[in-house]
């Protein structure tokens, strides 16, 4: 590694204040303290060693827990596009080439979306003068994962760019956000773009090839809605559609392993659930807003059943919880320690209200099937204020004290 | 009524080179010096005495023109050799080269009993003048106490969480009836009581084993359990207007010689720790001491650094720097200043980390001792992670929110956050478990000086 060390010390001077490419200097200490944790020591007073604990590594750990989403994601594209075509029935059959598919579509999605963003982030840091920030790692990943894989590349870039601009940078960066960045970009989508990411013929790839008869394409969401608008019990409607792309596709079990249409990352509960694991046990999310988001998910389902009109009210809690992308915006989306509710009460406010949202509007609102979107970037809105009354709890038993 | 407080909150840092119990052979200093910097909130320093002059243990040396009456004695007696100043005349030290045996200034002596009629007035006249009474650290704002002031309350922690932190039971083992007679003193200076902190489910230090007069209240849980700062949180919390006094058991015992024995008496026992040093031991020495004769030929290697106090809030010295005025430890860590390649990723069990981020494997190896040294690892960003530094904070208090209104300098923000009942040392280990690695301490002494001088 000392030639590398030896190259970078080389070109350094040429990056510092007097160098020919000192605008640059951002770009090169991103390089450099990627590829070599800085040599910097504690000041003269204060904390003279420190936690071995940095925001990078911190973020890496947010990826890693997305691979499993990512990988699972990546088949099951190709999966689903398989069962559309009528070529395969069996879940590991033709593995090679479902998973070939899924990379030929994914991966081009990942790379646009770093690549996009990535130039965003290096030219506010050029211009404003500051150092790159490593959140565009997770955004970058949590993009390509929540929208479907038939999305055009353009929209991609334009929405990544979107989100980096206006959610993240115009506020200065990396924890100064309001917004969750990559709920931002969806959104973007969602309202300037909706034939593409939304609908019944977008979930699915299909490329040239024609569909087997009986196809739907429709994802687990419209198939509960429209059956609640039809008077038909939900989960009966779910498990007998489509059954041209094999029994049992919407069943319980298989919407909680999340072989079914939708959005890349997003159809896993399970996968989500290993990033839920990963996260809090290494602490890097917070365990409250996941627990209280699901708890509010089913309390809300509950609630529905007590009052319900239709069927799809009349839907057993727990499959809120699976269909969806509940799972995944509850641990990847929700858990965004800038844009959630920093203090430790307001966290179980502000993960109970996003899950009990969710089911509002997803059972409610026949504009939009999925509410998870929606309900993560109104309670980021509101998690200042939830945080307000916290803080003022603690500001007035302190006040009680002095005046007892 | 004496308390009761388990604490769950906190971070014990565990390093390798904790002190044994024994004292070293070390060679006495030299050379003894006063920093005027390390007494928090002087404004004015006066240097009374001039190069080449001779003065005893004792002997005023310094004062503040803010607060004229308190002295700041000379710690040995010898002779003036540097009157060290700085950029625009900036007073930074005043050394003295020591005698080879100590002569001490004579104050007034008492006896226990007549300790218990003392009045206030005495006492205060002879602490000021006998140079004790800096030891006396005034909450909010932790600086050195106001004579003027009364104080609702006194506090005392009988014990150091600190990483490597000197047993109370070893360096102040046979000062039972100093401590004591400290205690009595120090009644007459508050209306209300003076509370003694001591940790719960341990041996009770024969210092403070049948100290009378006192409230003694206990402590369980990991650092910061033992500071002073938490002890009054939970105790007597410090509201807007009220003013608590603080002082270290060394100060206590220092107060007691001064009156028993009519004399200043600045020997003190330090821990010399770290995991760089060849010898970590205890040190008999004096206040203010030059470190070099504990450092020189007690280190493991060359490229060290030398903190005065401890790794949480110490500061950095030279070799040959000296022992800060309030610091009962010296900790030796190795420099830290070297790239590491992919640092940031590696997975590593020889690094501490209060985290489980990916990689830091620390948390499997609860009870090892590290070797921690000077690295920032990382640099600084805006905050991101949330809930970290209230997990290590045992106070009702959001360190958050307290940060950012002091870097808005938002004054009602401030004060209705608490910044009344916070000095640095309370909130040290946000600034050793900071993802964003910000300077923690820094922020909390520029909020305190804000609402100080505003």
């Amino acid at each position: 590694m000392k030639f590398l060390r030896d190259l970078l010390d080389k070109q350094k001077p040429l990056f510092q204040k007097g160098g020919k490419l000192e605008n640059l200097f951002y770009l090169y200490e991103a390089g450099e303290t990627f590829l070599f944790s800085p040599n910097h020591t504690n000041g003269i007073k204060g904390a003279q060693v420190k936690d071995a604990i940095d925001l990078k590594r911190m973020m890496i750990t947010v990826v890693i827990a997305m691979i499993p989403c990512l990988l699972f994601g990546i088949y099951n594209t190709g999966h689903q596009h398989f069962l559309a075509i009528g070529q395969t029935a069996g879940l590991w059959e033709d593995f090679g080439p479902k998973f070939l598919l899924g990379l030929q579509l994914v991966l081009p999605i990942v790379i646009v979306a770093y690549a996009a963003g990535g130039l965003v982030e290096a030219g506010f840091a050029v211009v404003r003068k500051h150092p790159i920030n490593e959140g565009f790692l997770v955004t970058g990943m949590l993009i390509p994962l929540v929208v479907p894989a038939t999305l055009p590349l353009w929209q991609v870039a334009l929405a990544t760019i979107f989100a980096v601009i206006i959610a993240k940078e115009v506020f200065g960066g990396t924890g100064m956000n309001i917004l969750n960045v990559a709920m931002t970009a969806r959104a973007f989508l969602y309202f300037a773009y909706p034939a593409q990411i939304s609908g019944d013929q977008v979930w699915t790839y299909l490329g040239d090839k024609v569909p087997v008869d009986g196809f739907s394409g429709a994802t687990a969401l419209a198939v509960a809605y429209n059956a609640g608008v039809d008077g038909q019990p939900v989960t009966q409607a779910l498990a007998e559609h489509n059954s041209a792309m094999g029994e049992g596709l919407f069943s319980f079990y298989n919407m909680f392993m999340g072989w079914i249409p939708g959005s890349i990352g997003e159809t896993s509960t399970l996968m989500a659930l290993v990033g839920a694991l990963i996260l809090v046990g290494t602490g890097v999310a917070s365990w409250k807003i996941i627990v209280s988001g699901f708890a509010g998910a089913y309390i809300m389902g509950l609630v529905m059943n007590l009052l319900a009109v239709n069927e799809y009210m009349a839907m057993s809690p727990e499959y809120h919880w699976v269909v969806g992308g509940l799972a995944f915006g509850i641990v990847f989306m929700a858990t965004d320690p800038v844009s959630a509710a920093q203090t430790e009460t307001g966290k179980w406010i502000y993960g109970l209200l996003i899950g009990v949202l969710t089911v509002i509007i997803r059972v409610t609102n026949p504009a939009y099937p999925e509410g998870i979107m929606l309900a993560v970037l109104f309670m980021n809105v509101f998690a200042p204020l939830i945080d307000y009354y916290v803080v003022k709890a603690n500001k007035n038993r302190r006040l009680q004290r002095a005046t007892v | 009524m004496s308390k009761t407080i388990k604490l769950k909150k906190g971070f014990d840092i565990k390093l390798a080179g904790k002190a044994d119990k024994q004292l070293g052979d070390f060679n006495r200093a030299k050379t003894f010096a006063i920093k005027p910097a390390d007494f928090i909130g002087m404004q004015r320093p006066k240097v009374t005495v001039n190069e080449g002059d001779s003065v005893k243990a004792g002997t005023p040396i310094l004062f503040d023109k803010a607060m004229e009456s308190v002295q700041y004695v000379a710690p040995v007696s010898g002779e003036i050799v540097e009157i060290k100043r700085g950029e625009k005349r900036k007073l930074l030290e005043i050394k003295i080269l020591a005698d080879a045996e100590i002569s001490f200034e004579s104050f007034e002596k008492f006896t226990e009993s007549s300790l218990k009629t003392l009045s206030k007035e005495v006492a205060i006249a002879q602490l000021c003048k006998g140079g004790v009474w800096p030891q006396l650290i005034q909450r909010p704002f932790g600086i050195v106490a106001n004579p003027q002031d009364s104080p609702k309350s006194i506090f005392i922690s009988g014990f150091d969480t600190h990483p490597l932190a000197p047993d109370y039971a070893f360096t102040y083992k046979g000062e039972e009836r100093y401590f004591q007679a400290g205690v009595l003193v120090l009644q007459k200076l508050t209306s209300g009581k003076v509370h003694l902190g001591l940790e719960l489910d341990s041996e009770i230090a024969p210092v403070f084993a049948n100290v009378q007069g006192v409230q003694v209240n206990k402590f369980s849980g990991p650092h910061p359990a033992g500071n002073v700062g938490i002890h009054i949180h939970h105790v007597d919390p410090i509201n807007k207007g009220e003013i608590v006094w603080t002082i270290s058991p060394f100060g206590v015992i220092q107060i007691g010689k001064l009156f028993l024995e009519g004399r200043y008496d600045a020997s003190k026992i330090v821990a010399v720790t770290g995991s760089e040093a060849m010898k970590a031991l205890y040190a008999k020495t004096y206040l203010g001491a030059c470190v070099d004769t504990l450092v020189n030929g007690n280190l493991k290697k060359d490229h060290i650094r030398v903190v005065s106090g401890n790794v949480l809030t110490g500061e950095k010295i030279n070799n040959d720097g000296y022992l800060g005025y309030y610091a009962n430890q010296i900790t030796i860590l190795p420099e830290g200043d070297y790239y590491e390649f992919l640092g940031w990723m590696k997975p590593t069990s020889e690094k501490l980390s209060y985290h489980r981020a990916l990689g830091l494997l620390s948390f499997l190896k609860p009870n090892k001792e590290y070797v921690l040294d000077t690295n920032v690892r990382g640099e600084e960003r805006a905050f991101v992670q949330t809930g970290v530094f209230e997990s290590v904070t045992p106070m009702d208090i959001l360190p958050v929110y307290l940060l950012k209104a002091i870097l808005a300098e938002d004054f009602d923000e401030m004060e209705e956050l608490g910044i009344y009942e916070v000095v640095e040392e309370d909130l040290a280990l946000c600034e050793f478990v900071d993802v964003s690695k910000h300077p923690v301490q820094e922020i909390i002494r520029k909020g305190i000086d804000l609402i100080q001088y505003s």
